[in-house]
């Protein structure tokens, strides 16, 4: 008799309603963490009168891409493109070579003073960064790397975090491996160039972006290290807006978007390895 | 491991990259920071040695004072508050969740933005007049909040930034955290009886604690250091920033803009010592509330 009840009831009891709790908690979580980046798209491309109108609105009636160009021109962000990309490159190279020889070093060969020379990475890497900078502009002033893309790289040319993490990363490979090795001759530096290393792709990958990641985000010294904008980097290129277009909102979030896209272009594409990549530096450090 | 003679010359050669790499940009210029917090330098002229008049004047100075307030206060707020919504919604999406990559990248995306750009964007949003949390305010009938103008204000409002941008980061720690606790355990509790609150508090809390006092660790470290956001979001515009200025941003302004080198030094090393004193009560702390297997 009942039958449109006892159906509708069965559908009822399927519906875990916890779970669609959960899912609501965390779709207004995402959109929470998007709105910012969404505002910021839609104000781009908005005329300055409709983006400072109250109410607001929330799509643009009109798009103005002449925001994009007046953005585009208000910094020299091709030099500033090139800048990021070239420190980060250089970084990326003289960290992995520099942190996996001494990594493998620490971890697996003895020599005399390696627990003395052990701590002075422990020590850099509990120090804040601030810490060295006054001396470190100095010694680039000396060396008359400042205002050039030298000057940006020089503090981050060898990463005290980065040597931990291959440390930690070749202590966990079975030493039979090595010994297999030895046996038939291979001399530490073939041991470390044609056995480790293939067998480090995961971690220097992670190094890699973590490399990337804090050269991209710094700020403070690359504002020092260059005095003209056309010798920063993205960062510290935006942050100079922050005077002269401090009004023109449009335009500003134009730039700030045009400074973003190459990193989310990047990290839409690699998400999986930059998430595993900082997770596991993370747990690991 | 047998020790091979050429070991010594392998063993010292493939470090020292790095290690000369780290002796003259880090820890010399660390030795130099140290020293130069007794001298007065305007970076042009030589150095002069003062002794502790720069300590002195430090902690004589009720802008230190005051911005060593600031500080600690934005790590009060943005520390509990990012490890706490990061910590929620690792536990949510801990379960079975379908689309959960999609979630974690989502979540994770401010860490791939530069501070100075997300500063940037929610100098805007907290704009007094046209910004869109006044608007939205405004709608349910609270008046617009000076949010970057008001001296009290100016610290919550980089805190809640804080909190938005590092909460993906937490939750993929933490995410990886959960993963390591057996279901097992789970099940049991179910089993006597026990409801998701006591699960939570009494398995969840406990297991994951060890990455929850790593974030909660590193997060305090953030937070001591932090300028990139109060620069962009308030720099030298606003009269009122001076009232809640990071220690890191006075550093910064004595170094390279008044060009008291040997103030700012003595300023950085306040801060290390600040950032040594709470690690090592973390640490201390620790023992009391973390557990480990």
């Amino acid at each position: 008799m009942d039958t449109t009840n006892n159906k509708h009831n069965k559908l009822l009891d399927t519906i875990d309603f916890g779970k669609v709790i959960v899912y609501i908690v965390i779709i207004i979580g995402c959109i929470s963490m998007l709105i910012p980046f969404i505002w910021m798209i839609l104000t781009a491309f908005k005329g300055y009168g409709e983006a400072i109108s109250i109410p607001p609105t929330i799509f643009p009636k009109e798009i103005k891409w002449s925001n994009f160009k007046e953005a585009w021109t208000s910094l020299p962000f091709t030099n500033l493109y090139y800048n990021t990309f070239m420190v980060i490159l250089i970084r990326i190279i003289t960290t992995l070579i520099t942190s996996s020889l001494a990594g493998y070093a620490f971890a697996r060969i003895n020599f005399p003073f390696k627990k003395l020379l052990f701590s002075i990475v422990l020590i850099q890497m509990m120090l804040p960064p601030q810490i060295f900078i006054i001396p470190q502009y100095t010694m680039a002033g000396k060396l008359g790397i400042l205002n050039s893309i030298l000057g940006l790289v020089f503090p981050g040319i060898v990463s005290a975090f980065g040597v931990f993490l291959m440390v930690q990363h070749f202590k966990s490979i079975p030493i039979e491996l090595e010994e297999a090795a030895t046996l038939d001759g291979c001399s530490r530096f073939t041991i470390y160039h044609k056995i480790m290393l293939p067998l480090s792709k995961s971690s220097l990958v992670a190094l890699s972006i973590f490399t990337a990641l804090f050269a991209y985000k710094s700020l403070m010294w690359p504002l020092i290290s260059s005095v003209q904008v056309e010798k920063m980097t993205l960062t510290a290129g935006i942050a100079t807006l922050k005077g002269q277009y401090d009004t023109n909102f449009p335009v500003n979030m134009a730039a700030s978007f045009i400074a973003m896209l190459p990193m989310l272009i990047l990290y839409g594409i690699f998400q999986k390895h930059f998430i595993k990549g900082i997770a596991f530096t993370g747990t690991k450090g | 491991m047998r020790r091979r003679e050429s070991d010594i010359m392998w063993g010292l050669l493939m470090v020292s990259p790095a290690i000369i790499g780290l002796i003259i940009l880090n820890i010399i210029p660390f030795l130099n920071s140290v020293s130069l917090s007794f001298m007065e330098h305007d970076g042009l002229s030589d150095p002069i040695f003062v002794g502790l008049d720069n300590y002195k004047r430090m902690l004589e100075s009720k802008e230190v004072v005051r911005s060593v307030g600031s500080t600690l206060w934005y790590a009060l707020l943005s520390v509990p508050g990012g490890a706490f919504f990061g910590l929620v919604f690792a536990v949510l999406l801990n379960d079975k969740i379908k689309g959960k990559g999609i979630f974690r990248t989502v979540f994770f995306s401010p860490m791939v933005v530069a501070p100075a750009a997300i500063a940037m964007i929610w100098k805007w949003i907290f704009n007094t007049d046209f910004g869109i949390i006044n608007y939205i305010l405004s709608i349910v009938g609270i008046d617009k909040i000076k949010w970057l103008t008001t001296p009290n204000m100016i610290i919550p409002s980089l805190a809640i930034v804080t909190i938005w941008s590092s909460m993906g980061y937490n939750l993929i720690i933490l995410l990886a955290g959960l993963q390591g606790i057996p279901d097992h355990y789970y099940e049991a509790a179910s089993i006597d009886g026990a409801s998701p609150f006591r699960k939570f508090f009494s398995i969840t809390v406990p297991l994951v604690s060890p990455m929850l006092f790593f974030v909660l660790v590193t997060s305090m470290m953030n937070a001591i250091k932090q300028f990139d956001l109060f620069y962009v979001m308030l720099g030298s515009t606003s009269p009122s920033a001076s009232k809640a200025q990071t220690l890191l941003y006075l550093f910064y302004n004595y170094a390279f803009r008044m060009h008291e080198k040997g103030y700012a030094s003595a300023i950085v090393i306040l801060a290390f010592i600040i950032l040594l004193l709470i690690t090592a009560f973390q640490f201390w702390y620790e023992k009391k509330w973390v557990h480990y297997e």
